[in-house]
């Protein structure tokens, strides 16, 4: 009899402990929900950008979720560059028919994997890109072919709206 | 027992306070059935589409609603239009942007995440477009004035003829249920102004209705989540207080006394 | 303070305590002996607690949305309320707590009138009870003035001219308040930043109030000493914390309510319009916790005698442990007291409602009634009270009421009659 009364007792204790733990929880959620992306920056998530008037061996820059996003319209001598590396002298084996689904428009996020710099345009000894921070070569295609950036500059998800516009996101 | 009776003296009194501080404003509001109110309240999502049709055909011509954007439209617990009835609707609003490369601002269809078009460039030019009064921002209107939905709702029906004795300027018109009869806006609604897609029948009273429940949403996006985790989270605290209580009365038996 | 030496077990335990005695008071802390009668009056200390953690963690989350820029404030709430992830419901929680932290701190300051936990040798603790308060008032002032709406702007700008009353200078103390010659932008960063620092300044009292209190121990609703440990305290873990606990989760249930069923019937609707220095609103009311002294103020014709009697009945209340002449602390056995207590009680309600009302005709003159009535409680009725009033016998423990049933003896007599 005894017994069955501790019994019950812990039943009751323990029950009461996970009840509370679980609204604790409940109420934590929100407190570290209200740092993530709120709606109206989810909402420019996509962005549209006119190419019309971008020449060969020309760049522009846009701004994307803060970020810049290089588009690149390639010269024949430079898509003719990023598709005869051969994959094994990469550190980041990527071919440049992934990266870009046209090849004449690179859209890359011109953001340096190493730590997070802005690489500049038709630098390095690769001819493609140069980061000035910690010195990272990238190539034609935007790989990563020497210094210490680990990847190739990342490609956003992106598509063509009609043969002048690009929506990236 | 005089415990008791000092407790219902102070419900008393309160009541009395209560009682005065309502016979205050005397103008009593139309009423109806507002599906969003009560414990479970929810919009009605048709209506929420009805008005913001009023609200597009009619109001908006004068009045702004800075704080909405067009995808809040499609927004769970608002008029939950589809996507792409958004997009179109979006897309039939000239947007001010800008400026381009060449330093110029430019005008293009609207997006998603665009606010609602302004009627007026500045407050400056709808005072001025106005007689001198300003067509208040209806974001949040419904919360900004003292009687709520019933307030609209019965401001939009309530216009008359001034009663004998009252002159009005011109540009002014008389409304029993503004504050001090006296409004500058016309009367905006008629039978029929408005033609609704899905055949409801436009009175006045309808598009009140409609153009109210839209502003309610407006000034509340959330109301529909709110009175869910409402409900949620008063459940779970009865549950927690009632095992609490039990978990208390069980440690202060250990005691030779009552809680 | 518990009297035996707390000694940690472990090794490692022992190693840091002596260094940094934070197990002590641990210790102390749970082992703390609290009178066994206490009633659930008593339980507001935790709640307020609760209720200014609440505050505390809401209102850091609300400042990583929230900007303090005239042109962008109201703005910024609105986006709060509409974009931010919970975002209405962090800022329902933060504007809603604001009342709840009030209504359970006037109940504790009643409850304190009523069982005299002010006297002798607790007035330290009260003291710094009222100076919380008044923080309490400054933080729940300027906050209500960060979301810039018209009620934000206008009661400002009042507010802030009551120092316009000071002789001499205070035309030149309301311009340096509001760093221009209006409530404006640098008027709303000042409040901004101090709103943001008051609360941190009440925490620190607030563990000075619970210093304080742990030196003589709590009163309880008999009012007198505690005579043996053993027998009338029990340890404050688990006892008095799974009491506090299950008052708290009542007192949620209430709040949750107000949160999200009724989140704007304490705020005025005025304050959904934009400030605008231009259109005074028709009414300027206080928020309701602030509706008594707004009474107090009005109901003096003179500027600055009204600034004057606002501030005297908040500081009068610091006199208290002085103006009351009685030994006995606790109103059960002080039948006239208990009189005179619900009448201020309906005087303090009264002057809240008139406060709420326009200053004319009757309402101006219940108002000067019950302000007449509120200092003459203090400086008269309660020092007159202690030497003339003919008090019940006290028991001799607190365990005696405390085993009858009840510690409200007239209770306890009304069970006795039933038993018979």
């Amino acid at each position: 009899m005894a017994e069955k009364k501790t019994n019950r007792r812990d039943f009751l204790f323990t029950a009461t402990y996970a009840v509370g733990a679980v609204g604790a929880g409940a109420v934590v959620w929100p407190m570290i929900d209200q740092m993530n992306p709120d709606a109206s920056v989810k909402a420019l998530a996509s962005t549209e950008v006119d190419v019309s008037s971008v020449g060969p061996g020309k760049t522009i820059t846009v701004l994307w979720r803060g970020k810049p996003v290089f588009i690149r319209r390639r010269t024949d001598k430079e898509i003719e560059e990023a598709r005869s590396v051969k994959l094994e002298d990469l550190k980041h084996p990527e071919k440049d028919e992934d990266r870009a689904q046209n090849p004449e428009w690179l859209v890359m996020l011109g953001v340096c994997t190493h730590l997070g710099c802005v690489p500049l345009d038709q630098k390095g000894d690769y001819n493609g890109w140069f980061c000035p921070c910690h010195g990272s070569h990238y190539d034609t295609s935007g790989r990563i072919r020497k210094g210490p950036a680990p990847t190739n500059m990342e490609i956003p998800k992106y598509e063509f709206v009609n043969a002048n516009t690009i929506k990236i996101g | 027992m005089k415990k008791f009776s000092r407790i219902i003296f102070l419900i008393i009194l309160i009541t009395c306070f209560q009682y005065n501080s309502n016979a205050a404003e005397k103008v009593e509001y139309l009423k109806t059935d507002w599906s969003f109110k009560g414990l479970f309240g929810k919009f009605d999502r048709a209506s929420l589409q009805r008005g913001y049709q009023v609200y597009t055909e009619v109001c908006s011509s004068c009045h702004s609603m800075k704080y909405l954007s067009y995808r809040n439209l499609t927004e769970k617990g608002g008029p939950e239009f589809t996507e792409a009835e958004a997009k179109a609707i979006a897309a039939s609003f000239e947007v001010k942007d800008g400026p381009n490369s060449d330093g110029d601002m430019f005008t293009r269809p609207g997006k998603l995440s665009d606010k609602f078009v302004m009627p007026y460039d500045n407050v400056k030019a709808a005072q001025s477009a106005n007689g001198g009064a300003y067509p208040p921002d209806m974001s949040v209107l419904v919360k900004a004035r003292g009687g709520g939905v019933d307030y609209i709702y019965s401001l939009l029906q309530g216009y008359e003829d001034p009663p004998i004795g009252i002159t009005l300027d011109d540009g002014v018109y008389y409304n029993k249920f503004m504050y001090g009869n006296k409004i500058k806006m016309a009367n905006q609604l008629s039978d029929g102004l408005v033609e609704y897609s899905d055949g409801t029948n436009a009175t006045v009273e309808q598009m009140s209705k409609d153009v109210t429940t839209f502003l309610m949403w407006a000034a509340e996006p959330h109301l529909e989540a709110r009175h869910k985790m409402g409900f949620k989270a008063i459940v779970y605290l009865i549950i927690l207080t009632t095992l609490v209580y039990f978990s208390m009365k069980r440690i202060w038996s250990r005691v030779k006394t009552e809680v | 303070m518990s009297d035996h030496e707390y000694n940690p077990k472990s090794k490692f335990g022992k190693w840091f305590n002596d260094r940094l005695p934070l197990l002590t008071l641990a210790n102390h802390l749970t082992d703390y002996p609290t009178p066994k009668n206490l009633n659930y009056w008593w339980t507001f200390g935790g709640i307020l607690t609760f209720c200014l953690i609440t505050q505390i963690v809401t209102g850091l989350v609300l400042a990583m949305h929230y900007i303090a820029h005239a042109d962008m404030a109201f703005d910024s709430v609105e986006h709060i309320m509409r974009d931010v992830n919970y975002g209405w419901l962090i800022r329902y929680i933060h504007a809603n707590g604001a009342s709840m932290f009030f209504l359970a701190v006037y109940i504790h300051i009643f409850r304190s009138l009523f069982y005299g936990s002010y006297k002798a040798p607790r007035e330290i603790i009260w003291i710094i009870g009222i100076i919380i308060y008044l923080l309490m008032m400054a933080a729940a002032f300027m906050g209500y003035v960060l979301p810039w709406g018209q009620m934000s702007f206008w009661g400002a700008t009042v507010i802030t001219n009551l120092f316009s009353a000071i002789p001499l200078v205070g035309e030149g103390i309301v311009t340096w308040l509001w760093g221009g010659y209006s409530v404006d932008n640098p008027t709303l960063t000042r409040f901004f930043t101090l709103h943001y620092l008051i609360p941190f300044l009440i925490l620190g009292l607030v563990v000075l109030h619970i210093w304080a209190l742990h030196v003589p121990g709590n009163n309880n609703p008999v009012g007198i000493d505690i005579k043996k440990p053993s027998k009338d305290t029990v340890p404050f873990h688990p006892y008095i914390v799974i009491k506090d606990g299950f008052a708290l989760l009542m007192f949620m249930i209430v709040f949750a309510f107000f949160v999200f069923y009724t989140p704007n019937i304490l705020g005025h609707a005025d304050n959904y319009i934009e400030a605008d220095p231009l259109v005074t609103p028709a009414h300027i009311v206080p928020e309701w916790y602030l509706l008594p002294f707004y009474a107090i103020l009005r109901s003096v014709p003179d500027k600055l005698l009204g600034v004057i009697a606002m501030l005297s009945a908040i500081f009068i209340l610091a006199a208290l442990p002085w103006l009351d002449t009685s030994k006995i602390r606790s109103a059960v056995f002080r039948p006239l007291y208990r009189q005179f207590y619900w009448i201020l009680v309906a005087d303090v309600l009264i002057l809240g409602y008139v406060g709420a009302m326009p200053a004319e005709g009757l309402y101006l003159l219940i108002a000067r009634v019950a302000t007449a009535y509120y200092f003459l409680h203090f400086l008269v009725i309660l020092p007159v009270l202690g030497f003339k009033e003919k008090t019940l016998p006290l028991p001799i423990s607190i365990t005696e009421p405390v085993l009858g049933g009840s510690p409200n003896l007239a209770a306890a007599k009304n069970r006795e009659g039933l038993k018979e």
